[in-house]
């Protein structure tokens, strides 16, 4: 048994695409005070928008809009529900994915008749794989970082332009003033309420992507439940690195590494599946358990360690 | 002298009947620090956010520079030259200064925020007022004296000509008082008017020059401070002499009840914030300490209370440690707490009044009904105790948080000398609070010393009240005890301003048998 591991690099790059777009759509949410869990429907809602977009289209750009539109517009129903009709946000983001769960297999059944996959009544589109001159041909880098999806590369600027406009923008100012003490932002005439809608809407711009990710890039399909937890994950991710975005993408890698982990080993030893598919679900756990004993030692260690 | 402000003839009834202000008159002018007295729940706040545009009033009229105006709402207000610095600030932690004295209206430069301008702008009008904070800072950093500054910042930043300032000096140092007041000098002198809201009638007469007292949502006058003293407003305010001296006979102290031994604890960021703290409360004496806040007090209460660990030394309670056990194991030894933040750790606000004063002994096999809990007994002592203690409310259930805050310290009060405890852990007891209440609290503390042999620890950053309720008194700089004195009474505020504020320290030998 030997194992690819330039091959498995790549892979892991690949596979935290989706994870990235999760983290930081979770992020923004996250970052103006709001909890989003819905990420995961929301993700899944556009992996199956982008396939029949894409299909009806014509085109695998009409498949990346119309991830993108149904994010936005997924992210718009739960900003509705919980800022304008002031339902709680965890309960309308559990129904929500549960909804997505049942509605997008009820919609690809009226369009195409089945209930697992689109595979075979929808033609498939893959977004573009992009070779970079020059890089591809560097040994060992020109295999992970050349030749990505187009996505991937999107997702890397995406990571740059959210801690941009985190820091530099007045949106971006008020979105974190508003996320820790809307009070505060309420009373300099900020409305806390415009600011949660502008924050689900990038948000669900980022769901968009990584739901078009899912189904034009990973496979050219849209599979029931493809998702998988993903967007918790991403969620996981960015609660890991503080709402951090450069931070929550390193979390997001590390999450893809363990998914790609778990694929290289399916495909290349007699591992057990089901074990192999827990892989990135334990690492969330114990990444989560990780940082906040870290967190506590830390803070153990200053308390206890001057005292003698 | 021009008026640059006029509420006239207010009136504002709230939907339960309650009748804040009753044709309240009330102006202020140019160049003036104008003070605005009362009890609490005399109507001050309510007249406040009337100005502020936080409520509407049924009846009056608002003047701004001569001119009526309809406030419709803070952002209104602020539009209109009023700027509001509430009790809780209102800023966001993890931002600089600067974004947070801009936030709302931030400079922009090529479609972006301007965070060097700013910067700029902010500094420009720290320095302009002399107020020591760096734009740059963060204000999760800052002390509770800076935060305050940044919240005058923000509202002269946006042009500020009348500021509110809610009881300004009840969570600031007696330095930071100091130079909050220089401040308040040089923005009345370059033309800014004040509204001072404070119960500490010392403040008012030092830099305010005219008062309004409210009594029962009515106004009781406005008057110039010349010619007035303490006393005379005083009794506007309650409409009876209050006796800011407590008689009391020598305390007969006992056996020790509380004794701590060398105690240390360090911080999460590595401070010692307690540094080897080391006395002794007996039997029937009240125990002060004074101090400028943040030299370790709220420490000692906490680790006392239960609610931190400390990281070495010792505590013991009725002649066991308190080491590792809970605040329930604590309070079964013996402890009663009125907390320093009442709103936190004093009680649940949207509970029940009776449920809150059952809080802490609800488990108790007398409040028991087999597997429940009896509620005729919980409902007799709820009523009791809001006869003993007058608490004002419309009921033993109406939730906490709906009554006035010297109400609520009554129901804090009315659980924790209630609860058999032989040692009071008193911190802050009548911050905030109205006149009445607040000489209620300390008679009671130092009547349970007397008659019922409590051992008292009164922490608080009241001086007159330490002085007068204590019977010894000590000291805390630094996480240290650094003086003791035997008879509280005895001791200046001149004295012990010198030993808070670093300028003498008392040897170990010299405290010796004071601890």
């Amino acid at each position: 048994m030997t194992i690819d591991w330039i091959a498995f690099i790549a892979e892991g790059i690949r596979m935290a695409t989706p994870l990235v777009f999760a983290a930081l759509a979770a992020l923004i949410c996250n970052r103006a005070g709001m909890f989003n869990m819905g990420v995961e429907g929301m993700i899944l809602c556009s992996a199956l928008g982008a396939v029949i977009f894409a299909h009806y289209g014509g085109s695998v750009w009409i498949g990346l809009l119309g991830g993108i539109i149904i994010g936005l517009a997924t992210g718009m129903f739960i900003a509705f529900a919980s800022l304008t009709g002031k339902a709680d946000l965890y309960l309308t983001c559990i129904a929500f994915n549960l909804m997505a769960t049942g509605g997008t297999v009820f919609v690809m059944y009226l369009l195409t008749g089945e209930k697992s996959t689109t595979s075979g009544a929808f033609r498939s589109y893959q977004i573009p794989v992009v070779d970079i001159p020059i890089i591809k041909d560097i040994p060992v880098l020109g295999r992970i970082i050349s030749g990505q999806s187009l996505i991937t590369y999107i997702a890397a600027a995406a990571v740059f332009f959210m801690w941009f406009f985190l820091k530099r923008t007045r949106i971006g100012l008020r979105i974190r003033a508003v996320g820790e003490n809307p009070k505060a932002a309420e009373s300099v005439g900020i409305s806390v309420n415009k600011i949660g809608y502008i924050s689900f809407a990038i948000c669900g711009v980022l769901a968009g992507l990584s739901g078009a990710f899912m189904s034009m890039s990973w496979v050219t399909f849209f599979m029931k439940n493809m998702v998988n937890g993903r967007g918790y994950i991403g969620l996981s991710a960015q609660n890991m690195a503080k709402g951090e975005p450069v931070g929550s993408a390193l979390a997001s890698l590390l999450f893809g590494f363990t998914d790609a982990l778990a694929t290289t080993l399916q495909n290349q030893t007699n591992f057990p599946v089901e074990f192999l598919e827990m892989l990135p679900y334990l690492a969330t756990i114990f990444a989560i358990i990780i940082t906040s004993i870290i967190a506590i030692n830390k803070r153990r260690r200053i308390e206890q360690g001057a005292a003698k | 002298m021009a008026e640059v402000m006029r509420m006239q003839n207010i009136t504002k009834i709230y939907p339960n009947g309650f009748v804040a202000n009753k044709d309240i008159t009330f102006a202020v002018g140019e160049h003036e620090i104008h003070a605005l007295v009362g009890e609490n729940g005399a109507g001050k706040t309510t007249l406040m956010k009337i100005l502020f545009g936080m409520e509407a009033p049924q009846e009056g009229k608002i003047f701004i520079n001569g001119k009526e105006e309809k406030i419709a709402n803070p952002l209104d207000a602020i539009a209109k030259g009023v700027g509001m610095v509430h009790q809780h600030f209102m800023l966001v932690p993890s931002l600089t200064v600067a974004e947070n004295v801009t936030l709302g209206a931030e400079p922009m430069k090529n479609g972006l925020f301007d965070f060097d301008g700013a910067v700029k702008a902010t500094q420009e009008i720290a320095d302009k007022y002399n107020f020591n904070v760096e734009a740059l800072q963060k204000v999760r950093d800052l002390s509770v004296g800076q935060m305050q500054k940044v919240e005058i910042l923000k509202a002269l930043y946006k042009g500020a000509r009348l500021l509110i300032l809610d009881e300004p000096t009840a969570v600031l140092t007696p330095q930071e008082t100091e130079e909050l007041f220089e401040q308040l000098f040089k923005l009345r002198d370059s033309g800014v008017s004040i509204i001072f809201i404070s119960h500490k009638l010392e403040e008012v007469m030092r830099i305010c020059s005219k008062v309004t007292v409210l009594r029962h949502g009515r106004c009781m006058g406005s008057l110039d401070i010349e010619g007035l003293n303490e006393a005379a407003i005083s009794k506007l305010m309650v409409g009876r002499d209050v006796v800011l001296k407590i008689d009391k006979e020598d305390p007969k102290p006992g056996k020790p009840v509380v004794e701590i031994k060398d105690l240390v604890k360090i911080n999460s960021i590595g401070k010692n914030v307690l540094d080897g703290v080391d006395f002794t409360i007996h039997e029937g004496e009240v125990v002060g300490i004074a101090g400028v806040e943040g030299n370790g007090q709220t420490e000692l209460s906490e680790v006392l209370a239960g609610l931190t660990g400390f990281t070495s030394g010792d505590v013991k309670l009725n002649g066991t440690s308190i080491k590792g056990k809970s605040v329930r194991e604590i309070r079964d030894q013996g402890m009663a707490y009125i907390a320093e933040d009442r709103m936190v750790e004093g009680v649940a606000g949207d509970m029940s009044i009776k449920m809150n004063i059952v809080a802490d002994r609800f488990t108790k096999p007398d409040f028991k009904k087999g597997l429940f809990m009896d509620a005729k007994k919980i409902n007799d002592i709820a009523d009791q105790y809001i006869k003993d203690f007058e608490i004002l409310c419309d009921g033993r259930e109406q939730p906490v948080r709906m009554l006035s805050g010297g109400n609520i310290q009554k129901v804090v009060v009315a659980r924790e000398f209630t609860s058999g405890a032989n040692f009071i852990l008193a911190c802050q007891p009548t911050r905030g609070i109205d006149v009445g209440t607040a000489e209620m609290i300390r008679k009671t503390i130092v009547r349970k010393s007397r008659e019922e042999g409590t051992a008292t620890l009164l922490i608080s950053a009241d001086l007159n009240e330490v002085l007068e309720c204590s019977d010894r008194l000590l000291v805390m700089r630094k996480g240290k005890v650094v003086a003791a004195f035997p008879k509280a009474n005895q001791v200046s505020e001149e004295t012990l301003g010198e030993y808070m504020l670093g300028v003498k320290e008392m040897t170990q030998s010299e405290m010796e048998g004071l601890l």
